[in-house]
């Protein structure tokens, strides 16, 4: 018989992201100032980090595919810095 | 798996045909990255500039619907993930009941954000066709819920097209699955899983803002 069963890294990834969603949606009600909005976007980063890795494989890839997915952060990163650069420091 | 036909000319193999495809999905998703990313800096200049009225607006959304669909989606991509790994001629049932249960769950987030979008109708918080909030915050709310619209809706645009990929999948997977149906399906799944990753940052930049002040 095949085996139809889901690798456990899928189960425990999914496990993983549903707990992390019910840590942000509690964290963002303890007032913690403009940590809050810190705190929502680290969390953030680690679930899609844990998408990326686990459901879209990428901690089997390497090289070339590697670099092809961080093209679009590398790019991403150029927008925010540059594209906030000026609204951050007016005074 | 069999490989139903040859591979086209401009590749030395099927690896490497299925390897392009993988890259090519990659140069896709990087543009998509850049049109939410536009969004995205929008949403942070304007906060920066109207922070009261960035989380008086989050404070009417919906928190309950917003993270009942996180987990929605977040399921979905599990099956979808699911559905890739366990992809072969033995499977084709299976494979096909979760890509069915994947875009299920998709129609529910839809569903789920139609009800929503009636909410906010109701409470007059549609800028644009009916806007009504008193008080000095009212233009950062309304900007919230300008970036709040436009945002969801494109998302939700990007999810009725992954539900009609995954659903021609799973019937194109049902008979004699080839090595081309699984590069096929591989790459549907990489869109799923980054609309998927879309919806978790403007699930913590809507609905988390202003919870924890009044």
């Amino acid at each position: 018989m095949t085996d139809w069963r889901p690798p456990l890294a899928l189960i425990g990834a999914w496990l993983g992201l549903l707990a992390l969603l019910a840590l942000t949606v509690t964290l963002a009600y303890v007032p913690l100032g403009a940590g809050n909005a810190a705190v929502a976007l680290i969390i953030g980063t680690i679930k899609a980090g844990l998408v990326a890795a686990i459901f879209m494989e990428l901690r089997h890839r390497s090289g070339l595919t590697l670099v092809f997915a961080g093209a679009g952060l590398f790019w991403l990163g150029i927008l925010l810095y540059l594209g906030s650069m000026d609204f951050l420091t007016r005074t | 798996m069999p490989d139903s036909s040859a591979f086209a000319p401009q590749y030395a193999s099927i690896p490497h045909r299925d390897h392009t495809a993988e890259l090519g999905m990659w140069v896709f998703i990087a543009t998509e990255v850049l049109l939410f990313g536009g969004l995205i800096l929008a949403y942070f200049v304007y906060r920066h500039a109207f922070p009261q009225g960035f989380a008086a607006g989050s404070r009417h959304t919906e928190i309950v619907i917003g993270t009942a669909n996180t987990a929605v989606l977040l399921t979905s991509s599990f099956l979808v993930a699911w559905a890739v790994e366990v992809f072969s001629p033995a499977t084709t049932r299976i494979v096909t009941w979760l890509l069915v249960g994947a875009a299920c769950l998709g129609l529910v987030f839809i569903a789920l954000k139609g009800i929503e979008y009636s909410k906010e109708y109701d409470e007059h918080l549609v800028p644009g066709i009916d806007f009504q909030f008193a008080g000095p915050k009212a233009n950062g709310v309304q900007l919230f819920f300008i970036f709040y619209f436009i945002a969801t809706a494109i998302h939700a645009l990007h999810m009725l097209i992954g539900i009609c990929l995954l659903l021609t999948l799973a019937t194109i997977c049902r008979k004699a699955p080839t090595t081309r149906h699984h590069t096929a399906l591989h790459s549907a799944a990489l869109y799923w899983h980054f609309v998927d990753v879309v919806w978790i940052f403007l699930f913590a930049l809507i609905y988390l803002p202003g919870r924890s002040t009044s």
